[in-house]
């Protein structure tokens, strides 16, 4: 299992789409992912749950993988997050 | 007979027959439990989900096909939701302990949309409407409901509805329909723009109509009026139908005029151009005869979203424009915006006068990455046709000096990346604030030509917000200060052989254009609608 602690640095947070391209991300890896704010834990996969947990731009978030592939999909998020969500071409 | 009163936001006439369209909003729940085997139901809900699933992924090709960006982003998020992992597992689980499939679908949609109903930020909260529809749509699958559809419209009919919506449009049958009409809606409203498309009537407000006009009775309905008239009797019927003929043969004879250029008595060409708020319109825009775009406002890529669009999202925008305008001009104003929108992401202070504060091209020289990505994709789409730039609420020369600095920055980034664009696209500025019409015969040396936009120019030269009836006196386009004024940048730019034209609403309004003509000025452009008529009149008249 690895976890860790990002701030979302984009200005209006995991809105939208942001949040779409997020899921979109992580659903394609077989690992178990999710994301947590306030010590609230959702499934990273789900879109309704990652928008009701609301997160706003420079929130602190902590995104947990565990699974054969955990280490590619901790990657592809970090990356993700970098680039403030814009979609992969 | 029954007569309907509305807003007419698309005109003409239509006489044809009542299509109602009632999306279930509401779906009664009559079983919570029942005596079907868990798998059976899992299979059920299951089928239901992929049937919707496919019904999505298809209207995405179609849209993807129509290059309908806007539209595809609300579909790709309904089909993340119907995928959704934690939906099936509510469901699943309501499902273990009983519950009929249409109820275990219904709470478990319901649960999450209440979620995000409830979050604060208002962009969010709509979400939990698409959340519905997908609800909707899964529920009627599971329920045998037939889907209403406008994909499948019986010949010659008006679609009448509360309230249409993108994802009841994105497949319609556009030969068969003749005209909208809907309870809620605004001249902005989508109904009234996919009208003002397709060229047929639309009336909006119409409240309660819904429930009182059956399937397959004859309607009439008149854009000008703003009427509709339900099971019309045959004194009616004949007067539409003559009116109808009327206006198809001045149609006809505007049609003629319409797509030739215009010259006055001695010779001069006034170019009749359009103004447009986004890529569908340049095709209305095409359809009226317009000689070129003299204003093509980008505001819409910017207003009602959470971050600025993109620089390929611009570019493919402007793109659009240019390839369906060929060899003729597409001026592109560069965002014109301020303290008045709510834009969350530029971050603009509250001003106690937004109108006289950081706006325009005051706000673009303060977010120099924003108006860079801008000057960027313009420059980038410049090679797909005839673009001009132009850049908004110019008060002295020192903004032209720093904006043309910016742009210059743009293209040697260009050049240096090998990206190719058109190194002699024209520069220009609008005319609209009386320091710039004064202060011409400087400005006009560092641009290619000027545009007057008329309305910002009438309020700052009175003082006059448009917009405040107490004051409405003021505002007069034909006033000898106005006219003062807009000499004042004709001269000068014929002076150094550039050319001048307008782009406010005085530019199609028929009572200033023998002023304005005589005044010189060498293109006017307006609503797409109204190129026809002002062709008509100019050349009848000079």
């Amino acid at each position: 299992m690895i976890s860790k602690e990002f701030i979302i640095k984009n200005k209006i947070g995991l809105h939208a789409r942001p949040a779409a391209t997020f899921v979109q991300t992580v659903s394609k890896y077989r690992s178990r992912i999710t994301i947590s704010k306030d010590n609230k834990e959702v499934n990273a996969k789900s879109i309704v749950e990652v928008l009701s947990l609301g997160v706003e731009g420079g929130t602190k978030v902590v995104i947990k993988v565990d699974g054969s592939d955990e280490k590619q999909a901790m990657e592809a998020i970090e990356q993700l997050i970098e680039n403030n969500f814009k979609e992969q071409k | 007979m029954k007569k309907f009163k509305g807003m007419g936001v698309s005109n003409g006439i239509a006489i044809g027959k009542v299509f109602l369209y009632l999306p279930l909003k509401h779906l009664n729940i009559e079983n919570k439990k029942d005596n079907l085997t868990i798998k059976t139901k899992k299979e059920a809900v299951e089928r239901a989900l992929n049937s919707v699933k496919n019904d999505i992924l298809l209207t995405l090709e179609h849209l993807n096909s129509k290059d309908a960006k806007k539209e595809a982003e609300i579909f790709n998020a309904h089909l993340l939701f119907i995928e959704d992992p934690t939906i099936k597992e509510k469901i699943d689980m309501l499902l273990n302990q009983g519950f009929s499939a249409a109820y275990a679908v219904e709470c478990a949609f319901e649960e999450s949309a209440k979620k995000i109903a409830l979050l604060k930020n208002n962009y969010l909260k709509e979400r939990a409407s698409d959340l519905r529809d997908v609800k909707n749509q899964v529920l009627r699958k599971l329920l045998n409901l037939s889907t209403p559809s406008l994909s499948n419209l019986p010949n010659k009919c008006i679609v009448i509805a509360e309230d249409l919506m993108p994802s009841d449009t994105a497949r319609i049958n556009k030969k068969n329909v003749l005209g909208f009409v809907t309870e809620k809606g605004s001249t902005t409203s989508h109904t009234a723009i996919l009208a003002e498309a397709l060229g047929i009537p639309a009336i909006v407000g119409v409240s309660g109509i819904t429930k009182e006009v059956s399937a397959g009775k004859t309607v009439i309905i008149d854009g000008e009026e703003g009427v509709v008239i339900y099971e019309p009797t045959r004194k009616q019927l004949e007067y539409y139908t003559n009116k109808k003929q009327k206006q198809i043969k001045e149609q006809e004879s505007l049609n003629q005029i319409k797509f030739t250029k215009i010259y006055t008595k001695s010779g001069k060409e006034i170019e009749v151009f359009a103004n447009i708020g986004n890529p569908e319109e340049a095709d209305i825009a095409l359809k009226n005869g317009a000689d070129g775009i003299g204003l093509y406002r980008t505001e819409f890529l910017f207003i009602g979203r959470e971050s600025p669009p993109t620089e390929e999202e611009q570019f493919n925008a402007y793109k659009s424009v240019l390839i369906k305008f060929k060899k003729k001009p597409v001026i592109i104003r560069t965002l014109d915006i301020g303290g008045d929108k709510s834009i969350p992401y530029l971050n603009i202070n509250n001003e106690l006068n937004p109108f006289l504060g950081v706006r325009a091209i005051r706000l673009c020289l303060n977010n120099v990455e924003l108006f860079k990505t801008q000057l960027r994709a313009i420059l980038r789409a410049s090679i797909f046709g005839n673009a001009r730039i132009m850049y908004p609420m110019i008060a002295v020369e020192e903004e032209i000096e720093r904006a043309n600095v910016i742009l210059n920055e743009v293209k040697l980034e260009l050049k240096n990346k090998g990206v190719p664009f058109k190194k002699s696209i024209q520069i220009g500025i609008m005319v609209e604030i009386p320091s710039a019409a004064l202060n011409a015969e400087r400005l006009i040396q560092h641009v290619d030509f000027f545009s007057i936009g008329t309305n910002d120019l009438i309020q700052y030269t009175f003082a006059a917000d448009r917009t405040n009836e107490n004051v409405s006196y003021l505002y007069n386009p034909l006033h000898p200060a106005v006219l003062k004024l807009i000499k004042l940048a004709a001269e000068a730019s014929h002076k150094y052989g550039k050319r001048i034209g307008m782009c406010g609403e005085m530019a199609g309004d028929l009572k200033s254009i023998p002023e304005l003509i005589r005044l010189g000025l060498d293109e006017l452009s307006m609503t797409p609608s109204k190129i026809p008529y002002v062709k008509k009149f100019i050349k009848d008249n000079f």
